[in-house]
């Protein structure tokens, strides 16, 4: 069953990561790329980690998402708009990311030991571990992306903003 | 123990990953228009975040987990280019 389950959401994710790539229409890409999201997490309420599902879905299906909706729309972009690429480009494109799939997947192919410790249970990726992980032992990087968030929002009022006068 | 470890094994999540990743590159390679480029690259670093979660919950572990935050950190920037775009 939860393979199944598994099996299921994967190639969702897949054939719409594909359909992302290959269909014509950016507004089209962000949609069957928000469809990928949802399938990602799914993958996570599967592992147990519902915290990062939920952060997962308010973050892409939420935010960036519709923002760049708003983008499409604003600059108005078609299929007709956007440069496309030479048939030799794409090939070679094509040609190189399946040789590093299969360099991938041969190197990886039966390398993978790893022993689930025997007290595992399932509450790891509840809040209350995370967290405490989050702010002992991650405590720097963690306020480093505090420090970025920031510069990012400071950043995106100037530009907002262009006419101001400094 | 969790009903998804004993039934999948952690290599379909890292083969899984690893597709998605391919796909990522071959959207970033392909593809000419820039919020679609960086859409592909999203779907990248999501690949790395699924493997990401999935070792920490096979290894029994939060630390792993909370490597994700700091790929989802760089979202802001993004989104002050996007508004910069507009």
């Amino acid at each position: 069953m939860t393979l199944y389950l598994f099996l299921t959401l994967a190639v969702v994710s897949v054939i719409t990561a594909l359909l992302m790539v290959f269909s014509k229409s950016p507004v089209r890409s962000v949609l069957y790329l928000i469809l990928t999201f949802f399938a990602i997490a799914g993958q996570y309420i599967l592992l147990n980690a519902q915290f990062l599902a939920v952060v997962h879905i308010i973050v892409y299906a939420g935010a960036i998402m519709v923002l760049f909706l708003f983008v499409l729309m604003m600059l108005n972009l078609n299929s007709d708009t956007e440069p496309q690429k030479s048939t030799v480009w794409k090939l070679t494109a094509g040609i190189a990311s399946g040789l590093l799939l299969v360099t991938l997947v041969g190197a990886l192919r039966g390398s993978i030991q790893i022993s689930t410790p025997a007290e595992a249970n399932g509450r790891v990726g509840l809040v209350e571990n995370l967290g405490r992980v989050l702010f002992t032992d991650f405590v720097v990087p963690f306020e480093i992306a505090g420090i970025l968030f920031l510069a990012a929002m400071v950043g995106a009022v100037l530009v907002g903003k262009r006419d101001l006068q400094v | 123990m969790l009903e998804s470890i004993r039934q999948i094994p952690i290599d379909y999540y890292v083969y899984l990953s690893t597709l998605l990743f391919v796909i990522g590159i071959l959207g970033v390679l392909i593809r000419r228009n820039a919020i679609i480029v960086l859409m592909c690259v999203e779907l990248m670093l999501n690949a790395v975040n699924l493997l990401l979660a999935a070792f920490s919950t096979y290894l029994a572990t939060p630390r792993a987990r909370s490597w994700c935050f700091s790929s989802w950190s760089w979202r802001p920037p993004k989104r002050r280019w996007g508004l910069a775009f507009w």
